[in-house]
């Protein structure tokens, strides 16, 4: 908690970024006060630009920009949530059974990882997507996403984890008769805690990403609003072309701060944890 | 020879074994689906078109040859793999009959000028700016630059393409929206001008992403590299400025700059790909935006193996160039 509060107080970069992901949080959340479901349409004048009594203006279909960009966060965020979690999961496993048995697995577990990671994944996700065409719900799309971003990762925690073992404290802690369990529950993970957190911010970052490249090209679920969805149906309205830039700007500037404020969390922390994993955390998030 | 056996060999086998499991998941994928796609196309298209239907068995056989239907999940892989040998990918459904891969050939110069071009862009300037802001790291316009361009880079690509869409199709209409060039394709000044009119505004926005990224990189590269005792004793020395920054702090950054060359290939092409659907420019990206408007599954087909086998062989020429630059691979 103090560390917390050291940052908020010293860190303009977590300040910024912890800012900023309160108001989208928030934003999220007001989706459960909201006075429309989230698939009502005309429940309001259509192409109102941005008034009082409209904040956000409403859309071409009759909806409150503002009460649907609600849901819009709140889903995109729990579509990439789900993601990083599988991902992560996945990786992690992976990673640690490649980090301590080492050997063969780990050369075959490796090698696996090294070739998942240049195999392109849009058109594998474009290639599935289009076969479920309209028929993945937005938690299966969360959970293709994680399913397709855990080689990166689970090579990045393998290496993390060979090093740890090298560690001094590490064969201390064998010599003196603790179980292998109790070692990385006690020793390795408050190593590989802070890592995790830069790597899911990495991995939240692309999943968001994808979501959005997806639905653009219409292949995701287009009834359930996220920040892809709706920037989809303001194209397809031809926002641009009428000028009803609230529409599609909305979705737009809300992705934004979304993934500042992720990076700029998890910038600030990693450099407050070490300013050496600056330049390895880089190389994750570019991933 | 040495190189060969500890350098080149394992990174070609490694190419073999890229493409070997990238197609095969891409043969799996379709067979785990509820869907046949057969049908489902078959159907699209004679719901759309009066096609007589000699057309339609034949373009079914066609189908279920080039998905390899017939015969045991074992015979069919090897079809599938005998017929991709052959650069053979079935005919497009939505421009039925041309070949998928007369479709890529076309497409592939814009994709790959776009690519080209943005990528060695942003990889030289990204170096350059981020080797002089690490350099003056305690300068004002480097630490204020280091801000702006961490602000853009977790931008996704499809985000920052609409905000440029946005910016320069209604309060600064300079550059053209739709397409790749206009006239007809000859060595004319008129010609090569409209190529860099259209493709100025999809390479930026691949290249301002990128060069973001490059930038973070060898600002932190370069700072690491002011403490090293090569530097103090080359500023010791009084060498030139000029001389330090280019011959000591950048040379010595190049390397991991390459290594990650080769990784971020594959997310350059992924956001070209989306680029181009945002502007309309007619490469591989634009065709697969087509492919999935008029559900011509075999071109999605085509465009994710052609993807596998072009980002895995782009990747390993990076990875083969490495030794050039690296005397310590070169002389092992």
């Amino acid at each position: 908690m103090t560390v917390v509060r050291d940052l908020f107080k010293y860190s303009p970069a977590f300040r910024a970024g912890a800012i900023l992901l309160i108001i989208m949080l928030v934003v999220a959340a007001l989706s459960f006060f909201s006075p429309y479901a989230p698939d009502d349409r005309r429940v309001v004048p259509m192409n109102k630009p941005p008034s009082l009594q409209y904040i956000l203006g409403t859309t071409s279909l009759g909806q409150d920009v503002f009460w649907l960009l609600t849901f819009t966060v709140r889903n995109s965020l729990i579509i990439a949530g789900l993601a990083v979690l599988i991902g992560r999961t996945i990786a992690v496993i992976l990673g640690s059974v490649s980090g301590y048995l080492g050997g063969n697995a780990d050369r075959a577990l490796s090698g696996f990882a090294d070739v998942f990671i240049v195999i392109p994944r849009l058109p594998l996700l474009i290639l599935i997507s289009f076969i479920f065409k309209g028929n993945l719900t937005f938690l299966q799309l969360g959970l293709l996403l994680g399913l397709l971003d855990w080689a990166w990762p689970s090579k990045r925690y393998r290496a993390q984890l060979l090093s740890l073992r090298e560690e001094e404290f590490t064969q201390t802690a064998v010599f003196s008769g603790m179980g292998t369990l109790k070692v990385i529950l006690r020793e390795h993970l408050p190593f590989l805690i802070p890592f995790t957190l830069a790597d899911a911010v990495s991995g939240f970052l692309w999943a968001i990403g994808m979501e959005i490249t997806l639905a653009i090209l219409g292949l995701s679920d287009l009834t359930t609003p996220t920040i892809g969805t709706m920037i989809f149906w303001a194209n397809y309205y031809q926002a641009m072309l009428a000028r009803k830039f609230w529409w599609l700007g909305a979705p737009i500037v809300a992705s934004i701060l979304i993934v500042l404020g992720f990076y700029l969390l998890s910038a600030s922390l990693s450099e407050y944890l070490d300013p050496r994993t600056r330049l390895k955390r880089l190389s994750v998030a570019r991933e | 020879m040495n190189l060969f056996k500890s350098y080149i060999l394992p990174r070609l086998l490694q190419w073999v074994l890229v493409i070997f499991v990238g197609v095969t998941i891409t043969f799996i994928i379709p067979r785990l689906m509820p869907t046949d796609p057969v049908e489902q196309t078959l159907q699209r298209i004679s719901s759309n078109t009066t096609t007589d239907p000699r057309a339609i068995q034949e373009l079914k056989s066609a189908l279920e040859d080039m998905y390899g239907l017939q015969g045991s999940p074992v015979q069919q892989y090897f079809a599938f793999w005998s017929r991709l040998a052959r650069g053979d990918m079935g005919p497009s459904l939505g421009a039925f009959p041309t070949p998928v891969t007369t479709i890529l050939r076309n497409a592939l110069p814009w994709t790959v000028g776009l690519l080209l071009s943005s990528t060695l862009i942003s990889w030289l300037l990204g170096i350059f700016l981020g080797t002089l802001a690490g350099y003056y790291h305690r300068q004002v316009w480097s630490q204020v630059l280091d801000k702006v361009l961490i602000t853009i880079y977790p931008i996704p690509y499809a985000i920052l393409a609409l905000v440029l869409v946005i910016l320069f199709q209604y309060y600064l209409p300079i550059f053209p929206m739709v397409g790749g060039a206009t006239g007809q394709p000859s060595l004319s000044w008129d010609y090569i001008q409209s190529i860099f009119m259209h493709s100025f505004l999809p390479a930026l926005s691949l290249v301002i992403i990128s060069v973001a990224f490059r930038f973070i990189m060898a600002r932190v590269l370069a700072i690491t590299q002011l403490s090293s005792d090569h530097v103090t004793y080359a500023e010791a020395a009084g060498l030139p400025r000029r001389k330090i920054i280019f011959g000591y702090v950048m040379a010595n950054t190049m390397l991991p700059q390459i290594t990650d060359l080769a990784l971020s290939i594959g997310a350059m092409f992924e956001g070209a790909l989306i680029t181009e659907v945002i502007f309309s420019y007619p490469g591989i990206g634009y065709q697969l935006y087509t492919a999935i408007m008029q559900a011509d599954f075999n071109l999605i087909l085509g465009v994710t193996l052609f993807s596998i086998v072009g980002i895995a062989t782009a990747a390993l020429l990076i990875d083969l160039l490495y030794p050039l630059f690296d005397p310590r691979v070169r002389y092992r």
